[in-house]
């Protein structure tokens, strides 16, 4: 197939739609649906709403609760580790705190609990990859915090509120916007590089569901950006990293206390037994998991183990039931289907336009309600279809150079001015083309303002966690629920171990699970965490041996 | 859209099962395999039935872990890529780099000064570079490395901050410095320093944070907390916009 500037012939026709009707839609302005609006969309297209999406788990302590099918399966399977292999009475670490997962949440997490008076021996951070490989590296567009005059950490709370659907903890929403500020301030000391004006202040953006410009922005690199300062600030403390060692299950003591975990070496596949007082679950999302068939945005390691390891020891997860989808997902060329392309694009103007060159929807709804909104456009034929069948709606990202200035396309977004130049296109020229894609795990384990879950001795913070976001996280709120809960769980752990002693440890209570699981009836067919998703090709694992 | 064709993996063999794409063969590591068109390298070496840990990482361009280096069969030039951002070619040999040594200097942010010789003192090999540009040939993210460590050496340390910016940190600039330069070390230091030191600090966030620890808010807050969620319904439907009230004005 021959393509002209990155596109077939028959895309470009289409795109000379936008083309000549972009002047005249830059000046077009489509209102927000109300809310009685934005409900009959989502429950007509957003899979949320889909009764094939989800089902209720049939063990565990969230029996009869509705998450999604993908999630179900995993809460419905027996564990990866045979308990008979692992003796607990050798000790490979022993620690105050075990931090699980070393993106975003747990190396904040560290930080804090290192400045809260934890020994820096005494503090251990496993991965399952490399130190920052996560989904916070990933994240593009921004972080809130209500900082301007015309703004206020209450308007922060209501908009966290309303975009949540009124179903976030209310301690959860409110630390979130009340720490914002202060995260900003201690990044601004680390030396993370915030877009500014001249004069020092920050150069703010408004996201989908925000009504008030707060979005904090280091480039298309926000995330990129504030790990590495993190990282950083974690490698010269020398705070010890245990790398390509996912923890794949927690342990407990004799009280019934989380107390650290077995890890496992994915490269040499020993197991280690690390004894720690407090532990504390940063391991993010789940879009590798594939929920409701979408491709994701998210880090190859976004598995959802967390959720499940937390599971086995009795902690609680809500609003399962629900994730989001990102409206703007890339969906051509091939190469590219499900990679993120920032919401900032829309942030600095640019107008979703159907195929024949229309506008059709408030470029800032929610997330939700944009996604379900291109779903719509789309079933209605209006999508532009890929070589390899896709439907897809155009991004008329051109818009941002009229609104702001030649240029401004490759200064503000030069990471997706460079991945689309690899296929190339240029989308400072044309329009990009996006689909939904499964962005984030709005839900998780339950935990309160102290990150503490329903089972002593267990913390968590990050995408893993639930009842922050309810049921619909905002653009923005994930670099700050890292931050702020991080930070609050590396404290409040920090405080927990001063007085806590550990029992003998323990491995029973996944015996006790999986005779739950048997005892259930449920064949799922795998074990549980999965730790890497299976891409491998079909006829390669047809034909594997079992041999070494 | 059907939720079969969506995940990578049915993606994969959907490209095989297509009987009018076409097959390349790559070499991985010196195996040779045949893969369809139109995958991504780490996409193509999964099709050919390795599961990756090493070398793999966000699969979208953002984390360095991918480096791979090619060369193909008919050429002089070797390529640097990320093997997730990179369509295969037919007759490519890959290797993929699991990791990068590189000794990183330890300081304390807070205990620098942004002055002229602060990068050179932490890295003082920054001096022997010889300018061969092979930094910047094998940087992915076609950042101009040579450059910033060039003004990073000349005491400029906004302009180095400025040029490494969309650093990955995949290491291959320091793979192949012939003067041992951990260049992607150096980019970030000097990027703290900007941030910290030399970019102005904002003034509406110091005051903000002084209000937030003051107290000023918390009344209003604990009110909105304590709700009921139709009220807190009401009060949500009549915020105002600020986007929206801007484009009324005509801005």
């Amino acid at each position: 197939m021959k393509l002209i500037d990155g596109y077939p012939q028959y895309m470009l026709d289409s795109i000379k739609k936008v083309e000549d009707k972009r002047m005249e839609n830059i000046g077009k302005s489509i209102e927000p649906l109300t809310m009685e609006e934005r409900q009959a969309v989502l429950s007509q297209f957003h899979p949320d709403f889909m009764d094939s999406s989800k089902r209720a788990v049939k063990v565990g302590v969230d029996k009869g609760n509705e998450s999604y099918n993908g999630i179900v399966d995993l809460l419905e399977s027996p564990s990866i580790l045979d308990t008979s292999e692992v003796d607990l009475t050798k000790i490979d670490f022993d620690v105050d705190m075990l931090i699980i997962g070393g993106g975003g949440a747990g190396t904040v997490a560290a930080l804090f609990a290192l400045e809260n008076g934890v020994p820096l021996d005494k503090i251990l951070i496993t991965t399952k990859l490399r130190h920052g490989d996560a989904n916070s590296m990933m994240a593009q567009g921004g972080i809130q915090a209500a900082d301007r005059p015309e703004d206020s950490p209450p308007i922060h709370y209501l908009d966290i509120y309303g975009g949540g659907h009124f179903t976030n903890k209310p301690e959860l929403a409110k630390a979130m916007a009340m720490d914002a500020p202060g995260i900003i301030k201690w990044h601004e000391e680390l030396g993370v590089m915030y877009d500014r004006h001249d004069n020092g202040e920050f150069q703010e953006l408004s996201g989908g569901g925000t009504s008030r410009n707060r979005m904090h922005s280091a480039k298309d690199y926000t995330g990129m950006e504030l790990m590495r300062n993190i990282r950083d600030r974690s490698r010269n403390l020398d705070i010890p990293v245990l790398e390509f060692c996912p923890i794949v299950e927690l342990l407990l003591d004799d009280q019934g206390i989380v107390s650290g975990g077995v890890a496992f070496n994915i490269e040499t596949h020993e197991y280690y037994v690390i004894r720690a007082k407090a532990t504390i679950m940063a391991t993010g999302g789940s879009g590798r998991l594939h929920l409701a068939g979408y491709p994701t945005t998210n880090h190859y390691g976004a598995t959802g183990d967390g959720l499940v390891m937390a599971y086995h020891v009795g902690a609680n997860l809500r609003d399962l039931d629900t994730i989001q989808i990102h409206p703007t997902g890339d969906i051509y060329p091939d190469p590219v289907i499900g990679i993120l392309s920032t919401e900032k694009i829309r942030g600095l103007g640019a107008k979703p336009i159907n195929v024949n060159g229309d506008p059709f929807v408030f470029p800032l709804e929610p997330r939700d309600v944009e996604s379900a909104a291109f779903l719509k456009e789309c079933d209605k034929g209006n999508g532009i279809t890929t070589p390899t069948g896709m439907p897809g709606i155009w991004l008329d990202s051109p818009m941002i150079d009229i609104i702001h200035g030649e240029g401004t396309v490759y200064e503000k977004l030069a990471g997706e001015v460079r991945k689309f130049r690899r296929f190339g296109i240029d989308m400072a020229k044309h329009p990009i083309l996006v689909y939904p894609t499964y962005h984030y795990q709005n839900g998780g384990v339950e935990i309160n303002e102290k990150c503490e879950t329903a089972v002593p001795g267990l913390y968590a913070a990050g995408e893993v966690t639930g009842g922050v976001h309810g049921k619909n996280r905002l653009m923005g709120n994930s670099l700050l629920d890292y931050n702020v809960f991080g930070r609050r769980a590396g404290i409040y752990a920090a405080e927990y171990v001063k007085t806590r002693t550990v029992g003998k440890l323990s491995l029973a209570h996944i015996d006790e699970y999986n005779k739950a699981v048997e005892e259930a009836g449920l064949k799922s067919g795998v074990k549980a965490p999965i730790l890497l998703p299976e891409y491998r090709g079909k006829e390669a694992l047809a034909r594997a041996l079992d041999i070494l | 859209m059907s939720t079969e064709a969506n995940n990578e993996a049915a993606r994969q063999a959907n490209a095989a099962d297509t009987p009018e794409v076409s097959i390349v063969n790559i070499f991985v590591m010196g195996k040779r395999y045949q893969v369809p068109a139109g995958l991504t390298i780490m996409a193509a070496i999964e099709y050919a039935g390795y599961q990756l840990i090493r070398a793999c990482g966000c699969r979208a361009g953002f984390c360095g872990a991918c480096s791979t280096v090619y060369r193909k069969d008919d050429e002089q030039k070797l390529h640097f890529a990320l093997a997730c951002q990179t369509t295969v070619e037919d007759g490519m040999y890959l290797v993929q780099i699991p990791f990068v040594p590189a000794s990183k200097a330890k300081y304390m942010i807070e205990d620098l000064k942004a002055e002229e010789n602060t990068i050179l003192s932490m890295y003082p090999e920054i001096a022997r570079c010889v300018s061969c540009n092979t930094c910047t040939k094998s940087c992915p993210q076609d950042i101009k490395v040579m450059m910033y460590i060039q003004n990073a050496l000349r005491g400029d340390i906004a302009k180095a901050a400025e040029l490494s910016f969309d650093c990955i940190q995949c290491g291959m600039c320091a793979m192949r410095c012939p003067a041992d330069i951990k260049h992607y070390h150096v980019g970030q230091l000097a990027r703290r320093l900007r941030g910290k030191y030399i970019d102005t600090q904002s003034q509406d966030l110091k005051k903000r944070v002084a209000e937030v620890e003051g107290g000023q808010y918390d009344k209003e807050i604990e009110e909105l907390v304590g709700m009921s969620e139709e009220q807190l319904r009401g009060l949500y439907n009549k915020r105002e916009i600020e986007a929206k009230k801007k484009k009324k004005e005509g801005e």
